[in-house]
C-alpha cells in the first residue's frame, strides 16, 4: 500500500531542536543575510515544543553562544546564574565525604565565567531567535525515517499520525509529509534513532572507537530560602558508585539556580556490570547522603527526567558527513566529558555544519554530497582541539577508576595541558559489559522515603510524560522472546532496573509470565537501545508530540 | 454563514501544575501551553460544519498577551479563515472576556460564537453564559451534538439525567463538552499555511471595553495530599478502623 504524502522542499532540513539544530538553523539564517541570499530553513522537533524534551544539568559555558549571538545578553538570553562556588566532593561512603582541595580540582572542571542553566530554556530562547530570523520551526513532528535515493539523503519523512495499536489506521489518520532538503543535519542528541540508521548504512563509525554512554537522572527542588546559595556548584563521584574500582562508574552534580531552585543528578557510566544495578534506586538513595541532604530536606520536588549522554568523546567520534547530510551534537557525540558538558560543544558543530552547508549553497551546490567543508572546518575549530584535550578522561576513568583515573586525568590536564603524547582507548561496548546476574550480587535498595526519595512512577509523574494510548509500541522488539528466554536467566531482565521511567515489567508468575512494556512511560532517554546486551530493543519515534514536557529541565 | 470561535491559551493538559511558592498563582514560565482542550472541540466543530457547507467564514478570536499569538496558529491551522487577537497583558477575568467577544460578535455580524465550556486553567465557565446574556441571545451550553437548520440550531447537552435537546434561534452561543467530537491532527502542511497569515490585533479600547475587576484571587495552594493508606485483611478490622476515626 502506498501513502500519498504532500512534499515541501527546503535548502537545509533540521532535525532535532536542541543546542546543536537551533544553532546550526540560526547561523544558516545569519549567512544568508551577510550574503544578501535566500536560505530555506526547516527544522522539526519530536517534542510537542521546543525544548519539552531537553534535558541537560546544565553549567553552560558560553564560548559557542558569545560566538552565535554575541549580544545575547540584550536579547535576554537566559543565563541568569553565574557560577560563584565550585565544590568537588568525593563520597566515600552514606556518610562521609572528602571535599577536594581547589588546588587539585583538573582544570576542565573549572567554571569561572560559566553560567548553570536550564537547557531547555535556553532551546526555547534560542528557537525564538531562529524563527525571528525565519527558520521554520515545527515542533510534535518526529522525523521518522531518512529518505535515501541512490545512497542519498534527501530528508526525512515525518512519523504518520492517527494509526492504532495494532497498525491500523484510525479516522484521524493523517500520513507523515515528505520533508526534502539539499542537505539535511542530524541534531536528534545521543543515540538518535535516525542517526543509528545512518550509521549502520554508511558504517560512519567503522574507523571510531564504540561510542560510550552514560545515563542522567535529574530532578528539580524547591529548597528552604536559608539553604540556598545561587550559583553553587557541588560536583562529585564515589559512594553509592564505586569510587577505587572500575565497574559502577559515575559522578554527580548538585546546581543552586535562582528562586530557591537547585538541581540534583547522578549521572551513572553504561559500562556497569552488575545487572541487579538500579541508575533511577543508586541516585535515589545518593539524595540521602549529608552533602545532598543539607540542601534538599524540607524542600519540595518540582520535576524528574532522565537521558543518556554519550561520553566517549574524541576517540568514538564517527565519520561526520555522508552524501546529503551530515551529524550533528550528540548524534555525532561531541560532549566534552572531561568538563562533563556537551551544550556548547554541540552548539558549535552545529554552527560549524552549517557554515559549511550555506558556503556550499552559494557555490551554486545543488546537494546530496559530503559536506567536506563542515570537517575541515571541524578539525580547525577549537571544538576539534578541545575534544582531542580530553580524550583520555573517560578512558582513565573506565581503566583506572574515579579516584586514580581522575588523578592521572589532573596530571595530564594541569600539567600537560591535556597533550599527553599517547591516546588511550577503550574498546568494549557497553551492552557487553553486563556479567551474568548468577555471577552478580544483589543490590538490596532501600525503600524511599517519600521525602527525599522516591519511587519511578511518581517520578515520570513529575515528567509530565504524554503518549497518545492507542498507536503502535515505539520500543519495538526485533525478537520478542528474547526477554523471557534470553535476557531474564542470564541477566534477571536488566530493562526492569535500568530504565528509570519503569517501562518495562516483568509481571505474572511460572508460565504466565510476561514481559510488559508501558511505552507510555518513556521519557525518552534511549538508555533500553544502548544497554539491553542483546542489542533487541529499538527506538522509534513515537506520534509526533508524544513524550516528556519538561519545564525547565 | 459567519461563527465566532473564541480559543483560549492555557498550560498544557499534560503539564503538572506547580504553586507559586507565595501562593500567588500557579507557575506559568518556562511551561508548556496549549489551546484549551474544550475550545479545541469548538474550533473542529465550526470547522466540520464548513465542511458540510453550513458554515462560510470562520473566525477565531483569543484575547490576551503577545504568545496569544501561537493559539491563533493553531486555530488557523484548524481550518479558522480569519483570526483577531485581542491583546492585553495581564489578569483577563470571565466578565472581561464575555465584553470582548460580545463587542466583536455584534461587529462582524456573526450567527454563532462557538466555545469550549471552560478554560481547564480556571475551570471558570462563565464565558459563554455571560457573552450571551451581554448580547441578550439564546445559549446552549455543554453541547455534544449541534445540528444546524437555517436559522435554527438543535443542540443536544449533557446534564446530570442524560442528554436534553434545545433548539436555539440563531444567533446564538454555543460551548462545546468533551463528547461534542474529537478534534482532527493539524497536518504539517496546514500548519505551514497557517504561518503565513495575517493576525489582526486589537485593543479593549478599539473595542470600546472596559476590564472588569469583579473577582479577586485571595490563595492558590495546592490540592490536599493524599494520607498513607492502611491494608486491613478482614472486615471487622476495617470496621474498627472506620470507627476509631469516628467515621462510622
Amino acid at each position: 500500500m502506498t501513502v500519498e504524502r504532500d512534499v515541501m522542499e527546503y535548502d537545509v532540513l533540521v532535525v532535532g531542536g536542541g543546542p546543536a539544530g537551533l544553532s546550526a538553523a540560526i547561523r544558516l539564517k545569519q549567512k544568508a543575510a551577510e550574503e544578501g541570499k535566500e536560505i530555506n530553513v526547516c527544522l522539526v522537533e519530536k517534542g510537542s515544543e521546543i525544548g519539552a524534551h531537553i534535558l541537560s544539568g546544565a553549567v553552560f559555558e558560553p564560548r559557542a553562544l558569545n560566538e552565535l549571538i554575541p549580544d545575547w545578553k540584550a536579547q535576554g538570553a537566559p543565563l541568569n546564574t553565574p557560577v560563584k562556588g565550585d565544590d568537588v566532593y568525593f563520597y566515600l561512603s552514606p556518610e562521609k565525604a572528602f571535599k577536594m582541595p581547589g588546588l587539585f580540582v583538573p582544570k576542565p572542571m573549572h567554571n569561572e565565567g560559566n553560567y548553570i542553566i536550564s537547557l531547555g530554556n535556553l532551546c526555547r530562547w534560542l528557537g525564538q531567535q531562529a524563527e525571528a530570523l525565519g527558520v521554520e520551526i515545527y515542533p510534535g513532528f518526529a522525523a521518522q525515517h531518512p529518505i535515501i535515493e541512490d545512497g542519498v539523503v534527501k530528508g526525512v519523512t515525518i512519523g504518520d499520525m492517527g494509526i492504532n495499536h495494532k497498525g491500523e489506521h484510525k479516522s484521524d489518520y493523517a500520513p507523515g509529509m515528505e520533508l526534502r532538503a539539499k542537505y539535511t543535519l542530524f541534531g536528534e542528541g545521543c543515540r538518535g534513532h535516525l542517526g543509528k540508521q545512518l550509521n549502520a548504512l554508511y558504517q560512519l563509525d567503522k574507523d571510531a572507537d564504540p561510542q560510550h554512554y552514560a545515563i542522567g537522572i535529574k530532578e528539580i527542588w524547591t529548597i528552604d530560602p536559608a539553604k540556598h546559595q545561587a550559583g553553587l556548584v557541588v560536583h562529585g563521584a564515589g559512594w553509592p558508585l564505586n569510587l577505587l574500582g572500575t565497574d559502577s562508574l559515575g559522578g554527580s552534580f548538585l546546581y543552586h539556580l535562582e528562586n530557591n531552585t537547585v538541581v540534583v543528578g547522578l549521572i551513572v557510566d553504561l559500562s556497569y556490570s552488575n545487572p541487579y544495578l538500579s541508575p533511577f534506586d543508586e541516585f535515589q538513595r545518593f539524595k540521602h547522603h549529608p552533602v545532598m541532604k543539607q540542601y534538599l530536606e524540607g524542600g519540595t520536588r518540582v520535576g524528574y527526567g532522565a537521558r543518556a549522554i554519550c561520553k566517549g568523546g574524541f576517540n568514538s567520534l564517527p565519520k561526520m558527513v555522508f552524501p546529503g547530510g551530515a551529524l550533528i551534537g550528540c548524534d555525532l557525540g561531541t560532549m566534552n566529558f572531561a568538563k562533563i558538558k556537551g551544550s556548547h560543544t554541540a552548539m558549535k558543530s552545529g554552527m560549524l555544519a552549517a557554515d559549511a552547508a550555506a558556503e556550499a549553497i552559494f557555490s551554486g551546490s545543488e546537494g546530496g554530497d559530503e559536506l567536506t567543508g563542515y570537517v575541515s572546518k571541524f578539525k580547525a575549530s577549537w571544538l576539534y582541539e578541545e575534544l582531542y584535550q580530553s580524550r583520555n578522561f573517560g578512558v582513565f576513568l573506565h581503566k583506572f577508576g574515579s579516584l586514580i583515573g581522575g588523578a592521572i586525568n589532573w596530571v595530564e590536564q594541569n600539567i600537560f595541558g591535556g597533550k599527553f603524547p599517547f591516546t588511550a582507548h577503550d574498546l568494549k561496548f557497553d551492552h557487553k559489559s553486563l556479567k551474568l546476574a548468577k555471577d552478580s550480587q544483589k543490590i538490596e535498595y532501600t525503600k524511599p522515603d517519600g521525602k527525599i526519595s522516591f519511587d519511578k512512577l511518581s517520578s515520570v509523574f513529575l515528567s509530565s510524560t504524554n503518549h497518545e494510548e492507542d498507536q503502535p509500541v515505539h520500543l519495538q522488539l526485533k525478537d520478542a522472546s528474547i526477554p523471557l528466554a534470553q535476557n531474564l536467566p542470564m541477566y534477571d531482565e536488566p530493562a526492569q532496573r535500568y530504565c528509570p521511567a519503569g517501562v518495562y515489567e516483568i509481571i505474572g508468575e511460572g508460565e504466565a509470565k510476561k514481559f510488559q512494556i508501558n511505552a507510555q512511560n518513556c521519557v525518552h532517554c534511549k538508555t533500553c537501545d544502548i544497554k539491553d546486551p542483546a542489542q533487541n530493543i529499538n527506538w522509534v519515534a513515537p506520534e509526533g508530540g508524544g513524550g516528556p514536557n519538561y519545564a525547565n529541565m | 454563514m459567519k461563527v465566532l470561535v473564541s480559543v483560549k491559551r492555557v498550560v498544557d493538559y499534560n503539564v503538572r501544575i506547580q504553586i507559586k511558592p507565595d501562593g500567588s498563582g500557579v507557575v506559568t514560565d518556562g511551561v508548556k501551553h496549549s489551546m484549551n482542550p474544550f475550545d479545541e472541540i469548538a474550533m473542529e466543530e465550526a470547522v466540520r460544519l464548513k465542511e458540510k457547507g453550513k458554515v462560510t467564514e470562520i473566525i477565531a478570536v483569543t484575547l490576551g498577551g503577545a504568545k496569544g499569538e501561537e493559539t491563533l496558529r493553531t486555530a488557523l491551522a484548524f481550518g479558522a479563515d480569519r483570526a483577531i487577537h485581542v491583546k492585553e497583558e495581564g489578569e483577563i477575568q470571565p466578565l472581561t472576556a464575555a465584553r470582548a467577544l460580545a463587542a466583536i460578535f455584534k461587529k462582524e455580524g456573526a450567527q454563532i460564537l462557538f466555545t469550549g465550556k471552560q478554560a481547564i486553567d480556571d475551570d471558570a465557565n462563565q464565558t459563554a453564559q455571560m457573552t450571551a446574556a451581554l448580547l441578550d441571545l439564546p445559549q446552549a451550553t455543554f453541547a455534544s451534538k449541534v445540528e444546524l437548520d437555517g436559522t435554527k440550531a438543535q443542540v443536544t447537552r449533557e446534564i446530570d439525567a442524560g442528554l436534553e435537546t434545545l433548539e436555539v434561534d440563531l444567533p446564538a452561543v454555543i460551548s462545546a463538552d468533551l463528547r461534542l467530537n474529537e478534534p482532527r491532527y493539524l497536518k504539517l502542511p496546514d500548519i505551514m499555511k497557517a504561518k503565513k497569515k495575517t493576525i489582526e490585533a486589537v485593543s479593549f479600547a478599539d473595542l470600546g471595553v472596559e476590564a472588569a475587576a469583579s473577582l479577586k484571587t485571595i490563595k492558590t495552594t495546592p490540592p490536599p495530599t493524599r494520607s498513607k493508606g492502611v491494608m486491613v485483611k478482614t472486615v471487622d478490622e476495617l470496621v474498627s478502623a472506620l470507627k476509631a476515626k469516628g467515621l462510622v
